[in-house]
């Protein structure tokens, strides 16, 4: 795994929306960096013939049968949004995606 | 602003297109991917909507199984491996098409991988088409731009979004980069496209109306010196979403890339919205870092695993495919290829088979509907099909005329009398006096009048000259208001005179 930088950092902050001072950049690249490190020792442990686990419990095939269920309201579905109009979520235009 | 573009014959004696598709078909399932809310089209905004597709907190999305065996049936349709096991993984990004800020879709590990499509361009060129991929994935919810000029993003004061499509099942059909087609690329494209809608409309696992969005199609262009092996560097153009659209769209980038290049400019990889009233593209967004979605395997999501049992079972219930069935037909029926490429194009083949089944010939059956009914919907301004003809009719119909009751320029009357809802076509000719008039005796009385006004013809009919007889048929039709059988009208006149026929 590779070691996690300041830039990665400021990277990553970018993409998930979340504003970081310089202050709070420096100390989450330390801190991160940490985490990545010990993670890393799992690395070590598990030799190349154990694959990566995406799901810990060793289930497949959960489904659900192709039946129609419970439905909110226009009302019910609206009630927990900032703003909305005639039935639908109101949200600011953003202009950097299409 | 309007980009620059090249001739489309200059284009293609310069460079050579490589083209790619990624084509979204949205499943027909009852309920959605994850959630169990209705899967249904046009219905008021944000009604079919539950937790799961609003990305509450703590929700546990749950596969629909149909939607499994629909994608698989798409896999083995386009000739693809099924993967054994496959994941789900979650796409972030933040757009409010999705609220959870994320998109369920697949990463690296898609059901079905390594296909092919043979697509029959119009002059019977087969070009084979590599499907690199199927993954399945959910769809976002729609969002309309309030504000601004028209209605596009640009200059938009707020968007309002409907979740009722957000979660409904979607394959997602990944091309290998397609070599090869040069100046028919445009039309490949179309082909193609119209191959992969008729596959899965056939398969009966999706509504595959472009209209609404069923299928969808990016179109991916690039072009390259001829001779050179390196791809340049390519535009995807978004959600072109009619058959027309899709090869209008090619052409069109094809002629600006062309135009760039001559320029000395390099291609800006980027995006670019369709425009159909002025059949161009503008530039939509650049690649950037916010592409960086960071995929990871969807926790909340236990693996797929397709055995091999499950999988042939499937691909036991898959219908003839579409190219199959048409050769069949057409050896079937004996049609030359111009006929049935007619009949193809006229949106009558399934039609012409029930009738075929109703008990028509295949002769009968492409003489109503290419003769009579196609130009009736034409008229109408609906598809030949929906006109309101069974094919029992047309049946009926013909049997009136074989069996000498009716003639076939009474036959097409009583069909506008069925199209009009006046009953079924033994009423129609009672109602309207259509019958043919067959007893002998109203025909000879008519027939001895025609000879006598006419004693030259006689006279000619007599010495041999058949074709004559016209002239004495005519009159007796006349005589008949058009309601004699002509066959049994020529018989009685030769016997009448005593001629061999």
């Amino acid at each position: 795994m590779a070691a996690i930088n300041r830039d990665d950092v400021a990277h990553l902050a970018h993409l998930a929306h979340i504003e970081m001072s310089a202050e709070e950049l420096d100390r989450m690249a330390g801190e991160l960096a940490v985490i990545v490190e010990s993670v890393k020792s799992v690395s070590e442990a598990a030799g190349d013939d154990v694959p990566a686990t995406s799901h810990p419990i060793p289930l497949t095939n959960v489904f659900r049968e192709d039946v129609v269920g419970h439905t909110f309201t226009a009302e019910q579905a609206l009630s927990g949004a900032p703003d909305a109009y005639e039935g639908r979520f109101k949200v600011p235009a953003i202009l950097d995606e299409g | 602003m309007s980009d620059a573009t090249l001739s489309f014959e200059e284009a293609m004696e310069k460079y050579d297109p490589v083209l790619g598709f990624e084509v979204h078909v949205e499943l027909n399932t009852k309920s959605k991917m994850f959630s169990s809310a209705p899967n249904v089209f046009g219905d008021e905004p944000n009604t079919n909507v539950n937790e799961v597709d609003l990305g509450m907190p703590g929700v546990l999305p749950v596969v629909n199984k149909t939607a499994i065996e629909s994608s698989i049936k798409i896999g083995l349709a386009l000739n693809c491996k099924i993967a054994e096991t496959c994941r789900f993984a979650r796409k972030n990004y933040f757009y409010p098409d999705t609220p959870k800020n994320f998109q369920t879709s697949q990463y690296d590990e898609p059901i079905a991988y390594d296909g092919y499509l043979d697509i029959e361009l119009s002059d019977g060129t087969i070009f084979r088409v590599e499907i690199e991929r199927a993954h399945m994935e959910e769809d976002a919810g729609k969002l309309t731009h309030m504000g601004g000029a028209t209605g596009r993003i640009q200059g938009a004061d707020y968007s309002l979004v409907d979740y009722n499509r957000s979660g409904v099942p979607l394959v997602e059909i990944v091309t290998k980069p397609i070599e090869g087609a040069g100046s028919r690329a445009p039309e490949l494209a179309k082909a193609y496209v119209a191959a992969v809608r008729e596959i899965v409309k056939n398969l009966g696992v999706s509504d595959a109306k472009m209209e609404r969005g069923n299928v969808r199609c990016d179109a991916n262009v690039s072009l390259r010196p001829h001779g050179r092996e390196r791809f340049g560097i390519r535009s995807e153009t978004k959600n072109v979403n009619s058959l027309r659209a899709v090869e209008h769209a090619v052409r069109y980038e094809i002629q600006r890339h062309a135009a760039v290049l001559d320029s000395g400019e390099p291609i800006v990889q980027e995006t670019r919205h369709w425009h159909e009233d002025t059949r161009t593209t503008t530039s939509g967004r650049p690649k950037s870092d916010a592409d960086d979605y960071r995929y990871f395997p969807e926790p909340d999501l236990v693996p797929i695993v397709a055995s091999r049992e499950w999988v042939e079972e499937l691909r036991a219930t898959l219908p003839e495919p579409p190219a199959a069935r048409r050769k069949r037909l057409q050896a079937d029926w004996g049609y030359s290829d111009l006929e049935f490429r007619d009949v193809v194009n006229a949106g009558v083949m399934d039609e012409i088979e029930e009738t075929i089944a109703a008990g028509a010939t295949a002769t009968v059956a492409r003489k109503w509907w290419m003769g009579e009914i196609v130009g009736r919907a034409k008229n109408a301004d609906v598809d030949p099909g929906q006109l309101g003809v069974a094919p029992a009719t047309i049946v009926e119909l013909n049997t009136m005329v074989e069996d000498g009751k009716i003639n076939n320029k009474m036959a097409t009357e009583v069909l506008d009398g069925v199209l009009a809802g006046e009953g079924t076509p033994e009423e129609i000719v009672a109602k309207r006096g259509l019958a043919v008039v067959s007893d002998d005796g109203p025909l000879l009385e008519a027939i001895d009048t025609a000879l006598a006004a006419q004693p030259g013809v006689a006279d000619k009919i007599r010495g041999g000259k058949l074709q004559a007889i016209g002239a004495i048929v005519g009159s007796v039709m006349k005589a008949t208001r058009g309601q004699a059988d002509a066959g049994r009208v020529k018989e009685l006149i030769l016997e009448r005179l005593g001629v061999e026929g």
